[in-house]
């Protein structure tokens, strides 16, 4: 069966993102960009289906500008069968997404549709759920497990207070949460490789999706700094300061 | 203007994050009700819920169907009853909000907002984006706001001796599409780590499962929850629904202590709206020194049996 691995290129998760001085957006221009880590291990988890034998062919595909093309052969040098990217220069707002990525979905026809549970950037958490609910399909969000049973998509969830297991008709969104498993390393072999893999672009406006602009980002400023605290040193001023000066045990 | 928020409740509560959520739609000012779904237990839920003060009204739907809330299963009765009127539609930003609305946003064709820290006006919310270390504010142009808030950005709402008004409504179909299997839940008599006064909490530097009873014993001293970075959950210190940062739990409790914990842009993300942070470490060049009220390097293996028997 096929698997559809939805990805996103977003900043490198090490990187400590500045505002702009003009409070416009944060600082993107010469800042190193990265596959988000939640769609890493999408990625990781759609390989590793294909070597149980549960999977004939992943697919990765990505929404944005001509760069991302850089994270779509990254997924391929992992071990993605091919790739698709659907060129858009506009905001990548999560409705939006989402709409474009259920096209793609209608033709490619997978069984199983797999994504980050987030991306690292603007942190939404929403294009898998809404992918769901636009081609009417069962969701498991936050998957710390996924497996195949009597035909149907067994995951394991993480949510607020403990875990919970779902069982999905095909085909089926899941999201990806980071106890799902442990990316691997692409080899230099299969870096090379991966480039001679089918990369197909799509130009966003031939899906025919409805897209429209649902939000505008006003501004952006830094959070507020706290300020700087103090050593103490010993448990007992520790104690003191907490009692008598920040009162609050 | 009207609000609609999405109550959660376990073991027969309302949860802390629901109050924090009406706290959210009331600083809009116009009508505000609460939908209070579930089984057996959601006529006592929304009995309890209707003393929220500033609620307008309590919707109250029972079904056996929403013993186990798949979104699946709740969406098309929450669509249905947002296309009654309701311009605003709030949930907590908890695993079930986060899993359902977006849903409901695909299926009205608006956006969502997720995880606001601030109502600006009535279009334009404040959330923040990577990992905290910037704050967006953004204007909604959809008909119908669809928000998750960040339950330590919001007080909880007060309760009030009278009630007000609750309606059952019918509703809800079962999905054939998902359906549930199991849970595990975690069992703890401490306080809820969203909602705890007091949070302490473990990383890497605890070293062992077994040395996590030293931060369980401070934190039963001081009446607080248990927490745990991701380093500690990975090495199986702790369960995962202990984790703080940018993917567990975001807490702002008015102490957070941090213990063997460097302080990754990852965890910050998640604790660093904390009234006072205390740091415990023994590196003092450790990123969570640059945010702690007070550090005091020490090992910890005596620092925490020392701090327990001084509370």
């Amino acid at each position: 069966m096929k698997v559809l691995v939805a990805v996103k290129r977003a900043i490198d998760p090490n990187v400590k993102v500045r505002v702009k001085a003009d409070g416009s957006d944060v600082e993107l221009n010469g800042v190193k960009m990265a596959l988000n880590p939640f769609c890493e291990i999408a990625v990781e988890e759609a390989i590793r289906l294909k070597e149980k034998g549960l999977a004939s062919e992943v697919v990765v595909v990505s929404v944005g500008s001509p760069a991302a093309q850089e994270q779509l052969r990254t997924a391929l040098a992992l071990g993605a069968d091919r790739a698709l990217l659907v060129e858009t220069s506009a905001v990548l707002e999560p409705l939006n997404v989402a709409k474009y990525l259920s096209k793609v979905i209608d033709q490619e026809k997978p069984q199983l549709i797999l994504f980050g549970k987030q991306a690292i950037d603007q942190e939404n958490n929403q294009v898998g759920q809404m992918v769901a609910q636009l081609i009417g399909c069962g969701q498991a969000t936050y998957a710390s497990a996924v497996n195949h049973v009597d035909g149907q998509w067994v995951v394991e969830r993480e949510v607020d207070g403990g875990s919970q297991v779902v069982a999905l008709t095909v085909p089926a969104v899941v999201t990806c949460d980071l106890r799902l498993n442990q990316p691997r390393y692409a080899s230099l072999p299969n870096i090379m490789k991966a480039k001679k893999k089918p990369l197909q672009i799509i130009a966003a406006d031939t899906l025919g999706a409805s897209v429209k602009e649902h939000a505008r980002l006003l501004g952006v400023v830094p959070p507020p700094v706290r300020k700087a605290g103090i050593t103490v040193a010993s448990v007992a001023e520790l104690v003191d300061k907490l009692k008598n000066v920040a009162g609050v045990i | 203007m009207r609000s609609l928020v999405i109550a959660e409740h376990s073991a027969g509560q309302l949860t802390a994050g629901t109050r924090s959520a009406v706290t959210a739609a009331l600083a809009l000012g116009g009508e505000t009700d609460l939908l209070v779904l579930g089984g057996a237990d959601a006529p006592e839920v929304a009995r309890q819920a209707a003393l929220v003060q500033g609620l307008d009204r309590v919707l109250l739907v029972q079904d056996a169907l929403f013993e186990k809330t798949l979104a699946e299963n709740t969406q098309p009765l929450i669509t249905s009853l947002v296309c009654e009127g309701y311009t605003h539609v709030f949930a907590d930003a908890s695993s079930m909000g986060r899993n359902l609305l977006p849903r409901v946003a695909a299926s009205l064709d608006v956006g969502m907002l997720s995880d606001v820290t601030a109502i600006v006006s009535a279009d334009t919310f404040q959330r923040p984006i990577y990992a905290g270390n910037a704050i967006a504010t953004v204007q909604s142009l959809d008909p119908i706001k669809l928000l998750t808030v960040r339950a330590s950005a919001f007080a909880q709402a007060l309760t009030q001796d009278k009630p007000c008004e609750v309606i059952a409504v019918e509703g809800g179909q079962s999905s054939t599409h998902a359906r549930f299997v199991s849970e595990q839940l975690t069992t703890s008599a401490r306080p809820d780590l969203s909602s705890a006064r007091v949070v302490v909490s473990g990383g890497r530097g605890m070293q062992a499962k077994d040395n996590f009873a030293l931060i369980e014993r401070v934190a039963d001293k001081l009446g607080g929850a248990v927490g745990a970075s991701r380093a500690a959950v990975d090495s199986g210190f702790a369960p995962n629904d202990l984790q703080v940062g940018q993917t567990g739990k975001i807490v702002a409790p008015e102490l957070y202590i941090a213990a063997g914990i460097s302080g990754a842009i990852q965890h910050l993300a998640g604790m660093s709206g904390s009234k006072v942070i205390v740091a415990i470490n023994q590196d003092a060049e450790a990123p969570i020194a640059q945010v702690a009220d007070y550090l005091l390097v020490a090992d910890l293996f005596e620092a925490l049996p020392a701090l327990e028997k001084a509370l």
